[in-house]
């Protein structure tokens, strides 16, 4: 490789020099913070000065002429510093309190939606899905723009009892993460195996040790070495399927959409929880996915009716309990809502507490 | 533009509704940007996204692309369906590393966009969920152009494969009042310390450094990451009495009863009669809900640290888990506080290298082996804020009891001499 750049290993860059200055002065010294509307937040220092922060959501996947356009918002009306929040909304903070009001039109006008503080229901994290990722069961922006059109007076307002993180995740590897609720792909059927390609492409020792239940062994089909799949065994995870693509996970009319509720990674109130599952079986069904959607508003009207305020998802199920969420929800609860993976038992019933 | 448009008429859909389309995006790439190999790329990526959406499968591969140097910091994506859609045939992403909390200015992400679009396809998204500003299709030859031109003024690659990841770390200090922690110093002393790591993969599997300031922990570390930093406080809380009776006073009782006081995970709060606030420090477990609530009247005391937590993952390969305690308060101010932190990190790293399976995250070590043997690998000592109970199975060998029992007394008088 003669003649090639040595890479500089600077590793990760210091963020203060692209701090705006009132927040480096202000370094932790900050007060106290108010909610002085949606989408709008403003810190106090207690050195007396305040910085406003106005938080707008976008399609995530930006192309760079979008990215100019939130440049030019930031240039002509705030200070020139943003930062992005962990679900990719774009946020302008300005010391003038003055700016807000026009800068919030001016998002607006170029079509960017001014909201997702508080108890909102909060941009939707996603992942690649269709558009980049080599495993992916189905898209992740398509699923996200075709729901955040529905949600997105919720998104805009303080709707909600508390927040809400919503996420979306194209295999059950789920890159999306925890979420109040979780829209994740499920697969329904085996892998099926492309016998011709597995001796090529797959390292078999390490495609065995993936399997979760010890469901693939090696076998030799048609003459060829190859892998063979305990078909009643196997959860159809998907595991498989990276370090050994000829084991097609993804099919058209079997992967299909679940969904999973309580995910909550803060330990305010109560200790951190992962999300559970409450639907399943829901079609995978581009360019609009409607019954994923119509079951996500369907268990946001239900929370929004029933929760108090403060109570995140998890918090409210904790306090109402399971039959009576299945009740309220008109979901059904099946056989697969109960739990038989490691550890299981922790999630059932041993006490006599039930409501009537 | 001359050539065939391909017609998306699945995607058009998404370009309806009131929510930012992607789509549109990409079509304006594909219409007006000024350069025509980025019109292409996008009519080809907007052909195979079409594609999929009819078939409802993927068609990318992997490969093996990396800049010179390097091991990691690229996904690799070569299209199995390149014949129909040629200019996107290589579309490589490149993660790279955001300045620590995710500020930038204006002027910065012009820099970037403008180096983006010399060699790439014009899409990018702030960030991925790692954390990575993702720089999204590049063919294999200008992988290296657009990472030299980027290194340049300041930005890295970030973590692909068994190897550190890029960290995260909320906006913390910056602009947040329940910041208990220099999370900025916290990401980079870290993530800089590991940077041969980060860019050459040889670890068992994935390592996740995450920062939160307090423990709302917006980052998600305890969920998400293999080394969770958590700011804390150990003296009591702050509480503005006089803002707390304005509270009250505008909220009213029940209110307040309803929304705080009974919502205490350990019962320490109790509201007096002449409407100020009792709180039970000693059984305070820094949840940060009352803070939350009224943070112009509540906040984090002033003898500060963090709190951290190893193990944190999703669900491959033997189901979720959350990271667990082993640091319950360590005190981060001076040089050499940091440099404690380094070496426990070291420390871990180190101990599950040597011990990790192939494609064994951290925590899945820690449940395969007990967290005692993790901790005697790596030199801590049990603590009783590291379990939720203590052993409910009797089937267990104690041989040493004594011999533990005295190690704890001689901890304990060891801490009240030196406190």
């Amino acid at each position: 490789m003669q003649g090639q750049r040595t890479p500089i290993e600077s590793g990760c860059p210091d963020g203060f020099q692209y701090m705006h200055p009132t927040m480096r002065k202000n370094y932790g010294n900050w007060a106290y913070h108010e909610d002085p509307r949606p989408g709008v937040l403003k810190h106090t220092s207690r050195s007396g000065e305040a910085i406003y922060t106005v938080r707008a959501g976008t399609q995530r996947i930006l192309d760079v002429l979008t990215l100019r356009k939130l440049c030019d918002i930031g240039d002509q009306y705030a200070e020139g510093y943003v930062r992005f929040t962990i679900r990719s909304n774009i946020e302008y903070m300005v010391a003038d309190g003055n700016k807000v009001e026009p800068l919030i039109e001016a998002l607006e006008k170029e079509g960017f939606v001014v909201g997702g503080t508080k108890n909102s229901v909060a941009m939707i994290s996603h992942t690649q899905g269709w558009l980049h990722c080599d495993i992916p069961g189905t898209d992740a922006s398509g699923v996200v723009k075709s729901m955040m059109d529905e949600l997105i007076e919720d998104f805009k307002g303080w709707n909600m009892p508390n927040r809400v993180h919503i996420t979306t995740s194209c295999c059950q590897i789920n890159c999306g993460g925890q979420g109040d609720i979780a829209i994740n792909i499920q697969h329904t059927k085996p892998p099926k195996i492309n016998h011709d390609l597995v001796a090529n492409i797959c390292e078999r020792p390490s495609v065995v040790a993936r399997c979760p239940v010890a469901a693939i062994r090696p076998a030799l089909v048609n003459g060829k070495p190859s892998l063979e799949v305990d078909e009643k065994k196997c959860i159809c995870c998907g595991a498989c399927y990276p370090p050994c693509t000829p084991m097609q996970i993804n099919d058209p009319e079997n992967t299909k959409l679940a969904i999973w509720v309580g995910g909550n990674h803060s330990n305010a109130r109560s200790k951190p929880t992962f999300q559970k599952l409450v639907a399943a079986g829901i079609p995978n069904n581009p360019p609009r996915w409607p019954e994923a959607t119509a079951i996500v508003k369907k268990i946001l009207q239900t929370y929004k009716d029933n929760a108090r305020d403060w109570e995140r998802l998890s918090d409210w199920i904790e306090r109402i309990g399971w039959p009576q969420f299945f009740e309220l929800t008109e979901l059904p609860f099946t056989k697969f809502h109960v739990d038989n993976w490691r550890g299981a038992r922790r999630s059932l019933n041993a006490s006599t507490h039930i409501r009537f | 533009m001359a050539k065939k448009v391909h017609l998306t008429p699945m995607l058009d859909e998404l370009e309806k509704g009131p929510w930012p389309s992607f789509i549109s995006g990409i079509k304006r790439l594909r219409d007006e940007h000024g350069d025509e190999r980025i019109n292409g790329v996008a009519n080809s990526l907007l052909g195979q996204l079409e594609h999929s959406y009819e078939t409802r499968k993927g068609y990318w591969k992997g490969g093996t692309v990396s800049v010179y140097g390097y091991g990691s910091g690229i996904i690799p994506r070569f299209s199995e369906v390149a014949q129909a859609f040629q200019e996107s045939r290589e579309f490589h992403t490149l993660r790279v590393q955001p300045p620590a909390g995710n500020y930038y200015t204006t002027d910065m992400l012009r820099q970037l966009g403008d180096s983006w679009e010399k060699f790439g396809s014009g899409l990018v998204t702030f960030h991925g969920q790692t954390g990575n500003i993702m720089f999204i299709g590049t063919s294999t030859e200008n992988t290296q152009h657009f990472f030299n031109e980027i290194n340049e003024y300041g930005f890295d690659l970030g973590g692909a494969g068994p190897c550190v990841r890029t960290g995260m770390s909320c906006v913390g200090a910056a602009r947040c009042e329940q910041s208990c922690a220099d999370e900025m110093r916290i990401h980079r002393t870290l993530l800089n310390n590991f940077t041969d790591d980060v860019h050459r993969p040889a670890l068992p599997y994935k390592f996740k450094f995450k920062v939160s300031g307090c423990s709302n922990d917006c980052m998600s570390s305890i969920e998400r990451s293999d080394f969770a930093i958590i700011g804390t406080w150990r003296d009591d809380m702050k509480v503005d009495q006089q803002a707390f009776k304005d509270y009250v006073a505008k909220k009213g009782r029940q209110h307040t009863i309803d929304n705080i006081i009974t919502r205490c995970p350990t019962k320490a709060l109790s509201l007096n009669d002449d409407d100020s606030l009792e709180v039970d420090n000693r059984n305070c477990v820094r949840c940060m809900h009352c803070l939350n609530v009224v943070p112009k009247a509540l906040s984090p005391g002033d003898d500060k640290g963090v709190t951290i937590l190893i193990g944190g993952k999703r669900t491959l390969k033997i189901g979720d888990l959350m990271g667990t305690v082993i640091v319950p308060f360590m005190k981060l101010e001076d040089e050499e506080d940091f440099e404690a932190l380094t070496e426990l990190a070291e420390e871990v790293i180190d101990y599950w290298a040597e011990n990790g399976l192939e494609h064994e995250r951290c925590g899945e070590m820690v449940e395969r082996i007990g967290l005692v043997n993790f901790l005697e690998g790596i030199g801590v000592e049990v603590d009783p804020n590291m379990i939720s109970e203590t052993r409910t199975s009797s089937y267990v060998r104690m041989d040493d009891w004594d011999i533990e029992a005295k190690k704890w007394f001689d901890r304990k008088a060891g801490q009240k001499k030196a406190s």
